[in-house]
């Protein structure tokens, strides 16, 4: 059998725009861009980026839902045009953030990296096979490092980047163990078959091991506690709009990754949710660390004084959240924990959005930081007001949609007779408590005076533009849940 | 009857409007506040003349919405909300007059009180338990920008407490609601269908789904031990947000009681009925004694709603048509009255003097100072007390005669709260506006607040403004209208509670 080259290329259209993008801006930022301005640079860098994305977007929808691809090494279903049109989608808004938020140096550089994070990303939400999917996660993870690392002039900015290359590597090396293993007891490297072979054999020690690996290695990826560390410093640390990146489209993509991987590779060796007794599996791990991540993700959230690092522990729990809906995906689908990861993703891009605005008058680490925000820029108090309380869970927020759908589909599974139902509880009642630190953040931001001498906060067009998309996004789709449901489902 | 539901997109879109024209004029922001809350009371005024009293819910609204998990935009009403909504329009019309003289931020407090309002109707013409939910949360957050920023005393700790309790409840309510719609297996968020899958479940079940579902609304109906967010979060917020907390939103919480916990779980009811009750009787007597020694003029009306609405908790629990019509005639008075109050402390007295200490207050011939004030406390405090020809004697009374059938015990330790209310009220008159039994006899003091420079004022003290004199009037003509004519609410809430959803769960003693 020849492969079927034509097919593949309509089918990786997206990742070759994004890349013949990124180069097309590299070149055109060496030659005539040398003598120009940086922010003449920086302009035109994430103007070319956008089209990129965009003829992405293009070619996602133009390759559709036809299915399994290229012998069974990609798969274009819904959920895989989702979360390619998802993270296009949250990737521009951080392009559109760039201009007006704090300066970058090398911009074209900063955008080419971006794109092929993104690139990694995509490739990431249509893989169905190991070898690709560790291809596309470490393409992504690399990149994210490099934009971690990105502000030279800032110690912090290193730090974060060396902390987050370091704990990714070895959770690189995690994962790639644990690929071995999974193809060692099974033959093969592509999902169904995996699955296939895993269902007609009695459960082996290895695969315990290589559960484990994998398991471990999208903690890390995923933030999720215990292997949460690496997040605060470099939520700190990195540029903003890496931050940002790194907090949005990089976990949509991730968990697209993780619940195909689990339920349509493992699902066989998933064990039971509703026991700890019987075989062992995926699920009672899983279960584990969720619960892990929001006990500590909303407790580390209450102690924080920095606005990023909060949002860092915010991610934390949302991670544990997260996990919730890919346990419950087996049952109900994955629509719940695609709307909850994009939703999210939004919120969090627009947050960080808003912190890279407020930057350019002046820092913004601290909470007190955003003190007096609704009278030195209104535009900014209020799309901060929307993202906090979507962050929150507040309807008519799409935050609030988003819990709601993952704990009823969490609920589903046996109600409160197993861990799950439990899990899901603690879940709801946690966001009460998650509800203190986001009206921490804005009491400052909409209830304090503004600090002595704070300026006035004059906001760029295309990051007022990109703020008001991403809120109005959240308040759409919060009250018309179906628009995301229905293309998912 | 079909225009109710515009009673919640006028307060939005209010809303919206005073958040836009407030950036430019304060005085344009109040005009459309009050010509929004005015709208949606006609609105719901206008719906009470149509109303025929019936068993059921009439339909206003019912359109698919989330259809992947069965959730439908149903609004409905029978005479139960309608009461609710009513009480809504008055209590939001006077909290609008009350606050006309909020400068600072004008267009943000008034979006906030809409957007509060929008919430608060919502909630009373829900009938699918989502919408339900939705609504609630929405009337919680507004709560905590309201207190927090027009606050007085302690109001950062204030809102925080008030705004956790509300969202700890509504964290209840939610894991309840979800956990009878995963378990009950019913495609749907339609109350009916919500009960009569639960009705299958195990006994074990329903009475934690209740508790979980009852409680989470009871917190915010101000149940003992659970009230104390009530007393702090009343004394920090504004008097428009007071007025609002006590007048309608801890409605909220009885009415989510009464038209979701009960009907769904009935077994659960019959369980708990015992400790909630006397949960009930023991914030009512408890409440009471506090606001008898409290030292803080508003402390003692916060500590008064808490100790009014046990009446209503006690009705809901002796669970006969009687009591529970009586528990929403409470719901209806007291929501009047706790306004009434809390614009006399917050609003005439405490903006004029700048203090609440009894003990300061007692020296200031307040009497003759502000007569309109005092003579609008005094009625406030009888109706609270429960006087005939005041909406407070038929509610308690109607409780109280329900409750019996079901418990004389229970009724008899009731009526000692209601001794109680009266020696905390009668104390509280006398003072606060006589304590100074002679203007020679008061000690000769420099009053704190210039008001407008003196001219035209008794005593230093700006005069009535024209608002408050409006917004009391208001109040004051319905405590005195349905204390004279209860029927006009009796009669719609009795045929509301003929429904088969009401009648699973209340057991004889017709009215």
């Amino acid at each position: 059998m020849t492969p079927d080259y034509p097919a593949l290329l309509h089918a990786l259209l997206p990742e070759a725009s994004l890349v013949l993008g990124a180069l097309i801006l590299l070149g055109l930022d060496l030659v005539p861009g040398r003598g120009r301005t940086d922010a003449k640079r920086m302009r035109t860098s994430a103007t070319l980026g956008l089209v990129a994305l965009a003829a992405a977007v293009y070619h996602s929808i133009d390759a559709g839902r036809g299915g399994v691809a290229f012998a069974g090494v990609l798969i274009l279903d819904s959920l895989a045009l989702g979360t390619r049109v998802g993270v296009l989608g949250l990737a521009a808004l951080t392009l559109l953030l760039m201009p007006g938020g704090s300066r970058i140096r090398n911009p074209a550089e900063y955008v080419a990296v971006v794109l092929f994070a993104t690139a990694g990303f995509t490739l990431m939400a249509v893989a169905q096979q190991l070898l690709l999917a560790y291809l596309a996660l470490e393409l992504a993870s690399l990149s994210l490092y490099v934009l971690a690392g990105f502000d030279k002039t800032r110690p912090e900015s290193a730090e974060a980047a060396l902390k987050y290359f370091l704990l990714g590597g070895i959770s690189a090396a995690f994962l790639l163990f644990g690929f071995s293993l999974l193809y060692g007891l099974t033959g093969s490297i592509a999902f169904p078959d995996i699955a296939r072979h895993l269902g007609g054999h009695e459960p082996n020690p290895l695969l315990i091991v290589a559960l484990v690996m994998v398991l471990v290695a999208f903690g890390f990826k995923a933030a999720a506690a215990p292997f949460h560390l690496w997040a605060p410093d470099v939520y700190q640390g990195a540029p903003t709009a890496s931050a940002a990146l790194i907090a949005s489209a990089s976990k949509l993509a991730g968990f697209t990754l993780f619940v195909r991987l689990l339920w349509s590779g493992l699902a066989p060796a998933a064990g039971s949710a509703a026991s700890m007794e019987g075989a062992p599996g995926w699920l009672p791990v899983v279960a584990i660390i969720a619960a892990v991540s929001l006990l500590l993700g909303n407790l580390g959230a209450l102690a924080q004084s920095n606005v990023r690092r909060l949002l860092a522990y915010s991610a934390i729990a949302h991670a544990g959240a997260l996990l919730l809906g890919v346990m419950a995906a087996g049952s109900a689908g994955p629509a719940p924990l695609f709307y909850y990861a994009a939703t999210y993703g939004l919120a969090t891009v627009g947050a960080f959005g808003v912190i890279s605005v407020v930057e350019r008058a002046g820092p913004c680490q601290q909470i007190t930081d955003l003190a007096g925000l609704h009278r030195r820029s209104p535009l900014l108090a209020g799309c901060l007001l929307v993202f906090m309380l979507s962050l929150a869970g507040i309807p008519p927020l799409a935050g609030f949609f988003g819990k709601f759908a993952v704990f009823a589909a969490a609920l589903k599974i046996g109600g409160l007779a197993g861990p799950i139902g439990w899990l899901a509880v603690l879940a709801i009642f946690l966001s009460a408590v998650a509800l203190y630190y986001y009206l921490i953040v804005l009491k400052q931001a909409l209830v304090a005076a503004p600090a002595d001498g704070a300026p006035h906060i004059a906001v760029p067009l295309t990051s007022a533009a990109a703020l008001a998309i991403a809120a109005a996004l959240l308040l759409v789709l919060g009250v018309f849940p179906s628009l995301v449901l229905r293309i998912v489902q | 009857m079909n225009a109710l539901p515009w009673t919640i997109y006028l307060s939005f879109a209010g809303a919206l409007l005073a958040l836009v024209a407030g950036a430019r004029s304060t005085t344009a922001a109040r005009w459309i506040a009050l010509a929004t809350v005015v709208a949606a009371g006609l609105v719901a005024l206008h719906a009470a003349r149509d109303f025929v009293p019936g068993p059921g819910v009439q339909t206003l609204t019912n359109i698919g919405w989330i259809s992947e998990m069965g959730i439908r935009y149903h609004l409905a009403a029978d005479g139960i909300s309608l009461t609710l909504v009513v009480l809504t329009g008055l209590a939001a019309t006077a909290g609008i007059l009350f606050s006309w003289n909020i400068e600072e931020r004008a267009g943000e407090f008034f979006a906030l009180f809409l957007t509060l309002i929008g919430g608060v109707y919502g909630v009373f013409l829900s009938a699918d338990a989502f919408v339900f939910f939705v609504f609630y949360e929405i009337a919680i957050v507004p709560k905590y920008f309201l207190i927090a920023k027009w606050g007085s005393t302690n109001r950062e700790y204030g809102a925080m407490k008030l705004v956790l309790y509300s969202f700890g409840g509504s964290a209840l309510v939610l894991a309840g609601l979800l956990w009878a719609y995963a378990a009950g297996g019913a495609h749907s968020f339609a109350l009916g269908d919500l009960a009569a899958t639960a009705a299958h479940l195990s006994r074990g079940e329903q009475h934690a789904m209740f508790a979980l579902v009852f409680l989470g609304f009871a917190i915010l109906a101000g149940l003992f031990p659970f009230h104390t967010w009530a007393p702090t979060g009343h004394v920090a917020a504004p008097t428009a947000a007071s007025m609002l907390l006590a007048g309608v939103v801890m409605k909220l919480g009885a009415y989510g009681c009464l038209r979701i916990a009960m009907p769904l779980f009935p077994a659960g009811l019959a369980f708990w009925q015992p400790a909630i009750a006397w949960l009930a009787i023991a914030g009512i007597i408890y409440a009471g004694l506090v606001a008898l020694v409290q030292e803080d003029f508003k402390f003692v009306i916060g500590y008064s709603s808490v100790s009014h609405m046990g009446f209503v908790l006690l009705g809901l629990a002796a669970a006969n048509s009687q009591a529970v019509s009586g528990a929403v005639l409470q719901m209806f008075s007291h929501g009047i009255i706790a306004g009434l109050l809390f614009a006399v402390v917050g609003r005439m007295v405490y903006d004029r003097t700048h203090t609440r200490r009894l003990e300061e207050l007692r020296r200031l011939p307040l009497h003759r100072a502000m007569p309109f004030a005092a003579l609008t406390f005094v009625l406030g405090g009888l109706a609270s007390m429960g006087m005939p020809g005041f909406s407070g004697f038929p509610a308690e009374l109607t409780i109280l005669i329900g409750t019996w059938k079901t418990s004389p015990l229970w009724a008899t330790f009731a009526a000692a709260g209601v001794l109680v209310a009266a020696a905390f009220t009668l104390r509280v008159i006398q003072v606060s506006f006589f304590g100074a039994t002679d203007a020679a006899d008061s000690p000769a003091r420099t009053v704190r607040s210039p008001g407008d420079g003196g001219s035209g004022t008794h005593h230093g003290f700006a005069p009535i403004t024209w608002a408050e004199r409006a917004g009391a009037m208001l109040l004051i003509a319905a405590t005195v209208y349905i204390g004279l004519k209860p029927d006009v609410l009796l009669n719609w809430i009795g045929p509301a509670l003929q429904s088969p959803a009401f009648q699973a769960v209340l057991k004889g003693g017709g009215p």
